[in-house]
């Protein structure tokens, strides 16, 4: 079956969400042959959160986010071979080798860069939607980080300046319930985060961060009031890192999460519920699916092939892009 | 609780061979144990990796009020714990990368360091921040920063870097008991590297340097991670009759000047080798001291082996060419010396090459950190 058949707008999300558990899984496995490294961080379970807000979002639309990032890059359009290859630590990466996993860049398809000090992008993301909102451009910013990330200070200050302005920003807080090891109830009082972003005068949404298409309306409705110039929008978005926080394996042994929990999440993985929505409406069948899964890997290994056969940094280009000229 | 006067008096004859991460978790217990007013706090103290293995079981020992997590908020935190430490509180912070630190540098630098001297001696901040320098595996432009120079800079903030696990153990302890705030940076590799470890709590006085091996020819002094460098690049210069000496400088503010001019005087050679940018860094900041309190000395003008000034790049093809090492050190220290590098120099120097990939630690590593 022609890959169109397995691409039509009912199968855009699930398709999207697949791809990027194939491809992080393919990370994941190819990582212990210890070629790509870097730290890296898998977005695995929290598919829905990148792809639901993406698909809300224009080419124009700018995103950044911070260390789990593949799924928004992706999410968002970036190439896949440029990342791999920036994995490997390979010239034709996004960075050319210069930033690994953690730091990703793709432009042209308005993924404008992600870095790994907690809150670091999330100023200069306000800060894009500043520049839009003086140039005229209409744009509207995504900006993507954790439930860790509320903590930091600089957040505040972000979302203060955003709501003084009215700037047109999406605040997307991706809520897994950790930073690192560490519980939500460990790090702040019991009350919501959303509560503290519409203290700020944002306006917010709280929702199942796992249904994918919940997150799509709420993304296309807040997009929608930013553009208007209603001003910065909240999205708290529950969810699940189903891997370690840093790196290719489980590590759930360690004890740090409940069982319970992590069982209740893994119920409800946002792409096994996709798809039954869409067989629910007889929307896909299962040569679909396989077909789906079939160009997947297709992709994937191509890019794989491609990033790895591409060379290393030449040692001299170290010293490129310090400054200007 | 044993009393302050008894565990002073306790004699640390006995010693045990530990990696750092192990001394310097001792270090933290004996300190928590020895006076109630110390906490420990930061991001991951309590988890099941224990900031790499150094604050592993504390939470047990000493209980949840005093060994705690705390939330990502750097710069708010080291200002909590400035005003628990001018309140009868000794906390100290940890990092897991120093790159954070970099959030509390207004609570570092305007406060921390100046609350002495602004208040004329009134009150005194007794807050030690452990910050670590991530290297290796792609750590990368944000997560590999060596920033002593940053800190040092700040007139009132003592800066530490000890290497081996005793200095590990003896410095931490004493920079809980300073009065004032210390900074101590724990290079990443020093963690796994051993060394006999006197039992019991000792203090090492911080702004001391210590002579790691005597030598007739050349000063090789280093800090951090370095000493292990130059120690490798003294032995492969022994071989071709260079007899270097190497200084562990131990601390960097203050600076221990005099050892140096000591050393000096004897060589006439100076080497400093530093794990931090080459401007405006410790190097330097050394070589100028030297130059101005010893020129006599001199023999020829001093060198330094430095990271160049650049961020640090991820791809692992890099590391070798990011980061200098013991070929680097005897390199220069030859030159240093005026011996041109001939052929039995080229095969010492050979040897020195390292035999791990220089973006891990040890041969048995498996990524990621
Ligand atoms: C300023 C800063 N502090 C600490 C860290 C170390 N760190 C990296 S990711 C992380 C947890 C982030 O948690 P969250 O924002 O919830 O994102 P998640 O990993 O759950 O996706 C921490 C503490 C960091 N990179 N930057
Ligand atoms: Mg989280």
């Amino acid at each position: 079956m022609p890959e169109t058949t397995s691409n039509t707008n009912e199968h855009a999300l699930l398709r999207r969400m697949l791809r990027i558990r194939r491809i992080e899984e393919a990370l994941a496995k190819r990582y212990a042959e210890q070629e790509m490294r870097c730290p890296m961080h898998l977005c695995i379970g929290q598919e829905a959160t990148a792809v639901g807000v993406t698909a809300a979002l224009k080419k124009d639309d700018h995103v950044f986010s911070g260390h789990r990032a593949h799924g928004h890059y992706l999410a968002k359009g970036g190439d896949l071979t440029r990342m791999i290859a920036e994995l490997y630590g390979r010239v034709t990466g996004c960075c050319e080798g210069r930033g690994g996993s953690m730091h990703l860049i793709d432009q042209a398809a308005g993924f404008m860069g992600s870095t790994p000090i907690v809150g670091g992008t999330v100023p200069v993301a306000v800060g894009a939607a500043w520049a839009s909102t003086l140039r005229n451009e209409g744009r509207v910013i995504a900006l993507f980080f954790g439930d860790g990330c509320f903590e930091e200070g600089v957040l505040h200050e972000s979302m203060n300046f955003a709501a003084l302005h009215q700037l047109p920003i999406l605040f997307v807080c991706e809520n897994n319930d950790y930073a690192v090891y560490t519980a939500l109830g460990d790090r702040q009082p019991q009350r919501p985060i959303h509560g503290i972003a519409a203290a700020h005068g944002l306006q917010t949404s709280n929702l199942d961060g796992n249904d994918v298409r919940a997150v799509q309306t709420a993304a296309a409705e807040a997009t929608q009031r930013a553009r208007s110039g209603e001003g910065p929008q909240f999205l708290e978005l529950h969810t699940w890192r189903w891997r370690e926080h840093c790196g290719p394996d489980i590590d759930d042994q360690l004890g740090y999460r409940s069982p319970e929990a992590q069982a209740a999440w893994l119920a409800r993985c946002p792409i096994q519920r996709e798809q039954e929505h869409l067989r629910g409406q007889k929307l896909l069948t299962e040569t679909e699916l396989h077909n789906m899964e079939r160009n997947i890997q297709q992709e994937i290994d191509i890019a794989f092939d491609t990033a790895i056969s591409a060379p290393l940094p030449p040692v001299e280009n170290m010293h490129r892009h310090l400054h200007a000229q | 609780m044993p009393s302050k006067s008894s565990l002073k008096a306790e004699q640390t004859t006995n010693s045990r061979e530990q990696s750092g991460a192990e001394a310097l978790n001792d270090a933290l217990a004996l300190c928590l144990e020895r006076d109630p007013s110390t906490l420990l706090i930061g991001e991951g103290v309590p988890d099941p990796m224990g900031i790499f293995g150094t604050t592993t079981g504390l939470r047990d020992r000493f209980g949840a009020e005093r060994v705690l997590d705390m939330p990502l908020s750097e710069n708010g935190l080291t200002g909590i714990c400035i005003g628990a430490a001018i309140s009868g509180l000794r906390p100290i912070m940890v990092h897991q990368r120093i790159d954070f630190a970099l959030l509390a540098m207004d609570q570092l630098v305007n406060n921390a360091a100046k609350w002495r001297y602004m208040f004329a001696g009134q009150a005194s901040v007794p807050l030690v921040v452990r910050c670590i320098v991530g290297r290796g595996w792609g750590q990368g432009p944000q997560h590999a920063q060596s920033l002593q120079s940053l800190f040092a800079h700040i007139p009132g903030l003592k800066v530490v870097m000890p290497v081996f696990p005793d200095d590990a153990k003896g410095m931490l302890c004493a920079a809980v008991a300073d009065d004032d705030p210390v900074i101590f940076i724990e290079h990443r590799w020093i963690h796994p590297v051993r060394g006999e470890v006197p039992d019991g709590y000792f203090e090492t006085p911080l702004g001391k340097a210590r002579v790691r091996r005597e030598g007739r020819h050349i000063t090789i002094a280093a800090f951090s991670f370095m000493t292990i460098e130059a120690l490798h690049a003294a032995r492969a210069l022994a071989n071709l009759g260079i007899e270097a000496e190497v200084i562990d400088m131990r601390s960097v503010s203050p600076l221990d000047v005099p050892t140096v001019l000591r050393s000096v005087a004897k060589t006439g050679h100076l080497l400093v080798a530093d794990t931090g940018h080459q401007s405006f860094g410790v190097a330097g900041e050394l070589i100028s001291r030297v130059v101005r309190q010893g020129f006599d000395h001199l023999t020829a003008a001093p060198v330094s082996v430095t990271l160049p000034d650049l961020p640090c790049p991820t791809s692992h093809v890099w590391a070798a060419h990011y980061y200098p090492t013991a070929v680097d050190i005897a390199e220069q220290a030859l030159r240093q010396c005026g011996i041109s590098i001939g052929e039995a120099e080229h095969r010492e120097l050979e040897k020195l090459l390292p035999t791990t990939p220089p973006d891990i630690p040890n041969p048995d590593y498996r990524g990621p950190f």
